[in-house]
């Protein structure tokens, strides 16, 4: 269940152009946390918190990591602070991946970008359970590409770059076609590269993770919705997402 | 009597704090982090004649200590809330206001007449100040007379009694208030938000998809409090104050203008527990500067002329 809590940071490091790593402590948030859910962080003299997606989490450390990019005042004011300092955070949001594995052999990571986080947690826990993962992650530039080494752990990874400036040069669906037999695949990165994952990948099971400027961060103000096939007509990326069923969500 | 209690049409209520509508969804949400009835009362989102979806996204920009928001109404229509939002809401002991809008006359009559039945309803908040709508909403809150109009109809269709909610987004906020007071309103319910606009310097485009959004949060509270303190010298009845409030203090500065009762908004999103909070600290708030009970506050500032 989702909670105010303090959560203590114990170690800041920016890992590539603008993009932040963050390690924080904090029991319930560790506990309780899946793969693709997020943290709600307040910023101080901002009115909406930020939501950020949960990188990784060690429960023995009782640690959760996140990862963010400085794209305004409130994450460039959020990578000002500091190890030692107290986040005032609402978590774990929103719903995560499925991760049930009956049947399942291979999965197809897809992560683009400030996208490529979640995908860490999940593709981690995935290969815990002796499934097998393949990585593909996309960057603007050389300069923004991490945790690739931290992928190659437990997948296959290929890294593609826009420019060609490291990797494959391209987009992460010029590489799909490469990668061989898959039976389900997750993504998580800007809107295009999902639209167009989707319509790429239309037969086969996805699961995909949004994200929307949000309100509350909660379900209670249908700031962050995305119009779906279901019979309400909608979804509420915050509460019902941030992760869909790729077939289920209208881009 | 309680130091908290404030008795107004139709509401007798434990203390003065309310979710203000749009904010606090129908509390489902917000039930996981306290108990609802600890609340004096909930104002519920919006309920229109029929489901509507709303506008398209970006609904929602964060503006120098404020935010807009361009929701569009979104809600699933005056019969599915009775249904599933009031029976829920209603397991709580607290009062519960409905948030009533439409597109025409005939859909503020049809959706104020549906809430007839339900018993859980105590007042109705008269919406007729949404900024974000093509149709409806704003025009019966700019125009007096308009605002008049619909008052009338609602209230004879309605056996509850009707709070308009005023937009801020007029030359004369008292020529609006007096309107709907001789209409029949029960009271008032005010701020709603500024219209306003945020553009994105890089994508070079306003960053809410309806362009403009209504404006909240702390940066329009001196609005509502100088709206309020104009307003309470000229009309008699009752007025739910509205407009940036974060914090006990704020709750006082809104009854010292005139409020009789407060609304908190954008402050559930940055603490969803906002309200719970001020309920907590607003006796030693109001012993602090000096008042026995809520009641003795209101209107105070307007005394002092």
């Amino acid at each position: 269940m989702i909670s105010k809590q303090r959560m203590k940071i114990v170690s800041t490091n920016q890992i590539a152009k603008d993009t932040i790593e963050m390690v924080l402590k904090n029991s319930y948030i560790s506990e309780n946390a899946i793969p693709g859910q997020f943290i709600h962080i307040l910023v101080e003299g901002h009115t909406l918190r930020r939501p950020i997606s949960i990188a990784d989490v060690d429960k023995d450390n009782e640690t959760v990591t996140i990862l963010f990019k400085k794209l305004g005042s409130g994450t460039e004011k959020l990578s000002e602070s500091k190890a030692g300092d107290f986040l005032n955070v609402l978590g774990p949001s929103g719903n995560g991946f499925e991760t049930s594995t009956e049947g399942l052999h291979t999965v197809l990571l897809i992560g683009g970008g400030i996208g490529v986080p979640p995908m860490y947690y999940l593709g981690k826990s995935l290969a815990k359970q002796n499934i097998h993962v393949i990585s593909v992650l996309g960057f603007q530039s050389k300069d923004h590409v991490f945790y690739e080494e931290k992928f190659q752990q437990f997948s296959k990874t290929y890294v593609v770059t826009n420019d060609g400036s490291y990797g494959d040069k391209g987009f992460v669906t010029s590489v799909i076609p490469n990668v061989g037999e898959f039976d389900r695949y997750y993504s998580c990165g800007p809107l295009p590269m999902l639209k167009a994952i989707t319509n790429e990948l239309s037969e086969k099971e996805g699961f995909i993770s949004l994200e929307e400027r949000m309100g509350c961060g909660v379900g209670a103000c249908f700031a962050c919705v995305v119009p779906t096939n279901t019979e309400k007509g909608y979804k509420k990326i915050c509460s019902d997402g941030p992760v869909f069923a790729a077939r289920e969500v209208i881009l | 009597m309680s130091l908290l209690q404030v008795n107004l049409p139709g509401l007798h209520l434990k203390n003065p704090i309310m979710p203000a509508s749009g904010c606090f969804g129908f509390g489902r949400e917000y039930s996981q982090f306290y108990d609802l009835s600890k609340l004096g009362a909930v104002i519920m989102k919006v309920a229109t004649g029929s489901e509507r979806f709303g506008n398209p996204t970006p609904r929602v920009a964060e503006t120098a200590s404020g935010m807009l928001n361009a929701i569009g109404l979104q809600n699933p229509g005056v019969e599915k809330i009775i249904e599933n939002e009031v029976t829920f809401l209603s397991q709580y002991d607290t009062s519960i206001i409905a948030n009533v809008a439409g597109s025409t006359i005939e859909e503020y009559e049809y959706v104020a007449r549906t809430f007839n039945n339900t018993k859980a309803v105590h007042a109705l908040e008269l919406n007729i100040s949404c900024p974000n709508v093509k149709e409806g909403g704003i025009q019966f809150g700019t125009d007096p007379k308009m605002a008049a109009k619909v008052t009338e109809i609602v209230k004879k269709a309605s056996n509850l009694p009707v709070y308009v909610k005023l937009s801020p987004n007029v030359t004369d906020i008292v020529a609006m208030a007096k309107a709907v007071e001789s209409a029949g309103a029960d009271g008032l319910s005010m701020i709603n938000t500024l219209t306003g606009m945020q553009i994105n310097l890089a994508s070079k485009r306003p960053i809410i998809a309806n362009k403009t959004g209504g404006l909240s949060g702390a940066a329009i509270k001196p609005i509502a409090i100088r709206m309020i303190y104009e307003v309470k010298q000229h009309v008699h009845i009752p007025i739910i104050g509205m407009g940036g409030i974060s914090s006990a203090e704020d709750v006082l500065e809104f009854l010292l203008a005139g409020a009789s009762a407060v609304a908190v908004g954008t402050a559930n999103f940055s603490n969803p527990l906002i309200c719970s909070d001020i309920i907590d600290e607003l006796p030693t708030t109001l012993e602090r500067y000096g008042f026995d009970a809520v009641e003795d506050a209101i209107g105070k500032a307007v005394m002092n002329e």
